[in-house]
């Protein structure tokens, strides 16, 4: 899926990770968590290359991380407040009381402290992202990482989560990986921005560097433009032809 | 055709690899899951607990239908006070075990297979192993044992409520002597017999409960993949019940 793909994420850094769907984003967050393996090359998370990590190690690594999946992935058996609590009460033997509050001053944080004890399944779609996030950052993570975070939602659960994005990396002074392919939200919060594209990085930057790039590709994503590089259409026999072949064995 | 079949062969041996590996992780999991009593009560709670109705019910249902043709057949020989024994001896060795699994592959099996399918489905046991925490321990194992541990008891609920429903046909209907029909079942049953009820329905659990986790662990994330995991667990479990019940029946002959 990926030839010649060379990134370096800065730490502290909000860093941004674009590009045209189908242009590996997801499975390049799957192999920087250890969640796939790369068939080749290498990739270094804290240190720790993630081709030759032990299982053990992995799970170690992991604590340091938190990431938020598409779809928030919540428990749908616990409730938010349990949900936020459970990796505290799988990886630390914490009184009850601490937990509580560790789990309320996250909750806090995300704006939902009143929602403890309603139920996944009760919860909105921002709603939703808002407690996985504060779940992942319950454990006070080095890195942080967001798979497409603005999906599905309303404008205003976009720029909470935007803002908070923002807010928890500067508070908390963590690294954040954000995949994304709205490219005004997340240029507004973003340090730094990477562009793949067919399996390589075609263009990276600040937003600002990325938004003067001659390049065509980039324009085209930025510009959200049909023309350009990346075709809109799958590869397909010829329109007209297929129209008329089809119509002639009717 | 040859070479077909086998192609069939090879993804059936592959398949069959593919869950003893799954059995041997859930058993290398097992010691540090037993800690944590509080996940496994509840899935003994959902596997167990919750499928008691539909046990109970077919429990007396079968037994009310033995009692009726075991009455007919035995009044033949004149021998309707062996009623007892035989619904007892049949229950407690066969029926008990046996339709108590293919109800647990029905209700608990399919309950088990289309949760961790959905949890596979919408990240949740991705968000697991992404928190540090081994999904199989924490989900599956439970599950399991929760499985294993219900089948035993709900086969003997199974079984005491189907001796009820063929006593209720046959001595409180049918109007054989009630001494009769509680004597000659205690003289009749052995220890052996219940043994081989208490074995086979714990094998029938290890079972049922393995192929319930496996399908939904290894489910296709997709709406269409937890139908089928949901479909295959019912289906596979149903044929291995018949053939394990007739390798137990022969191993204990």
């Amino acid at each position: 899926m990926f030839t010649g793909l060379d990134m370096q994420i800065q730490r502290g850094q909000v860093t941004a990770v674009m590009g045209p769907s189908g242009t590996g984003k997801t499975t390049l967050l799957r192999l920087i968590t250890g969640q796939i393996s790369a068939s080749g090359g290498s990739i270094e998370v804290a240190g720790e290359n993630m081709r030759e990590v032990s299982r053990q190690d992995l799970y170690i690594l992991r604590r340091r991380m938190g990431m938020l999946f598409q779809n928030g992935a919540l428990l749908t058996d616990l409730s938010v407040f349990e949900n936020v609590a459970f990796p505290l009460r799988e990886h630390t033997d914490l009184p009850e009381r601490l937990i509580r509050q560790l789990v309320l001053t996250k909750l806090q944080a995300v704006g939902l402290r009143g929602a403890a004890d309603l139920m996944p399944a009760e919860l909105s779609g921002g709603m939703n992202r808002r407690v996985a996030l504060a779940r992942a950052i319950v454990m006070d993570p080095e890195i942080l990482i967001y798979d497409e975070p603005f999906v599905g939602l309303d404008p205003i659960s976009l720029g909470v989560i935007l803002r908070l994005i923002r807010r928890l990396n500067d508070a908390l002074g963590i690294t954040s990986i954000v995949v994304s392919h709205d490219v005004q939200e997340i240029a507004s919060v973003a340090d730094q921005v990477f562009l793949l594209s067919g399996g390589k990085v075609v263009a990276q930057g600040t937003p600002a560097d990325l938004k003067r790039n001659p390049s065509e590709i980039v324009k085209q994503f930025v510009g959200g433009l049909a023309d350009g590089p990346v075709a809109f259409h799958f590869p397909a026999p010829n329109y007209f032809e297929e129209l008329l072949s089809r119509s002639e064995d009717l | 055709m040859a070479r077909e079949l086998w192609d069939s062969l090879i993804e059936t041996l592959e398949g069959l690899g593919s869950v003893v590996r799954f059995l041997v992780r859930l058993i290398v999991a097992t010691p540090r899951a037993l800690t944590r009593y509080d996940l496994i009560s509840q899935q003994i709670f959902n596997s167990g607990a919750l499928s008691l109705v539909i046990i109970m019910l077919s429990g007396l249902f079968v037994g009310m239908v033995l009692g009726l043709q075991g009455f007919q057949l035995l009044q033949r020989f004149g021998s309707e006070e062996a009623l007892g024994t035989a619904a007892a001896i049949g229950l407690v060795k066969e029926l008990g075990p046996v339709v108590t699994a293919l109800l647990f592959a029905g209700r608990a099996g399919t309950a088990l297979a289309s949760e961790l399918g959905l949890m596979r489905a919408t990240d949740q046991l991705s968000a697991i192993e992404m928190m540090a925490v081994d999904p199989i321990q924490r989900v599956v194992v439970p599950r399991f044992l929760g499985g294993v541990i219900a089948m035993p008891l709900l086969a003997a609920i199974f079984s005491v409520i189907g001796i009820y429903g063929a006593q209720l046909i046959g001595v409180q209907i049918m109007g054989v002597d009630s001494g009769s029909f509680w004597s000659q079942m205690r003289a009749a049953v052995s220890l052996s017999d219940i043994n081989e009820g208490i074995v086979k329905s714990l094998i029938f659990g290890v079972a049922c409960s393995l192929i319930a986790v496996y399908e939904g662990y290894n489910a296709t994330p997709t709406a269409e993949g937890v139908g089928r995991a949901t479909t295959r667990t019912v289906v596979t479990s149903a044929v291995v019940i018949l053939f394990l019940d007739y390798l137990i029946t022969a191993a204990f002959l």
